[in-house]
């Protein structure tokens, strides 16, 4: 394994130790979301996702 | 008793505000994009190998997590974003330069596909107003799972694995473009500076992953 990739794995778990307590508070304290709520985020992915599949014929 | 008409004015104000920090936060992403794209183009005319853009990743994330938060509520943020973005602009040189040389068309699609993405989702955030804030959870848990399988994947070397935290990567920034915005309209970030750093990550992922996924797609991968 070449330094890079150990720089590379540091970096990652470096990201892992600084998000995971952030992540932790989040789930605990975020309003929790209805129905509705998440289909307001499933639609406009939805036309991501489409527009994905568009660029990947276009290129 | 509330009096109605201290009531309109304090909504007036925070109205005034929120459409403040918007503009802010748009007039410095701009910024930004420009001088990171600038920063890119001295890398890759340099040749700038995949070392030094993982020190200035490392770099850049070392700004990000502890240079910045002490000083995005002064003018001395304003250094600090474009050194955070111009490291960031570097770091994606070698990529840039890889993707040119196998398709141009792969840079310019993911580039033009990125900003389409991130107006429509503005848009959408803007004119619906939703309050995207339960998301929060879902999108750190969401990174964190990424994060893990990246971290996997420098020991499996699985192309399939690379590919489907590419197009985790697309929804999840997504979702954080729309959780970044209707925070600001909402009021739940007031700070221009830490928003350009939120909207500009979020951007500048989505970019990479697009070019990594149009790549595999393209056949040049």
């Amino acid at each position: 394994m070449d330094w890079l990739a150990i720089g590379s794995a540091a970096l990652l778990i470096g990201m892992i130790i600084f998000i995971y307590p952030r992540m932790k508070h989040a789930v605990a304290n975020a309003p929790k979301g209805n129905m509705n709520d998440w289909m307001g985020y499933i639609v406009p992915l939805a036309a991501v996702i489409g527009f994905v599949i568009l660029l990947i014929y276009m290129v | 008793m509330n009096n109605p008409n201290i009531s309109m004015s304090r909504s007036q104000e925070s109205i005034l505000a929120t459409n403040k920090v918007l503009k802010n936060t748009y007039m410095l992403l701009s910024l930004t994009l420009v001088f990171s794209g600038v920063m890119a183009f001295i890398g890759m005319s340099l040749n700038l190998g995949h070392g030094a853009s993982l020190v200035a990743t490392i770099a850049a994330i070392v700004l990000l997590w502890f240079v910045l938060p002490r000083t995005a509520n002064s003018t001395a943020g304003i250094p600090v974003i474009f050194a955070f973005t111009g490291l960031l602009g570097l770091g994606l040189a070698p990529m840039l330069n890889y993707y040119l040389a196998v398709n141009p068309s792969i840079v310019s699609t993911a580039l033009g596909g990125t900003g389409v993405i991130f107006l429509g989702l503005s848009g959408y955030a803007l004119t619906t107003r939703k309050d995207f804030s339960f998301m929060a959870g879902f999108l750190m848990v969401g990174m964190l799972v990424v994060i893990v399988a990246a971290l996997a994947n420098i020991f499996l070397q699985m192309p399939v694995l690379s590919l489907v935290g590419s197009g985790a990567i697309v929804m999840l920034m997504s979702g954080f473009i729309l959780y970044e915005t209707s925070s600001i309209i909402h009021g739940g970030e007031t700070n221009y500076i830490m928003a350009t750093a939120s909207l500009f990550l979020s951007l500048l992922n989505m970019f990479q992953a697009l070019m990594h996924i149009l790549g595999v797609f393209g056949g040049d991968d």
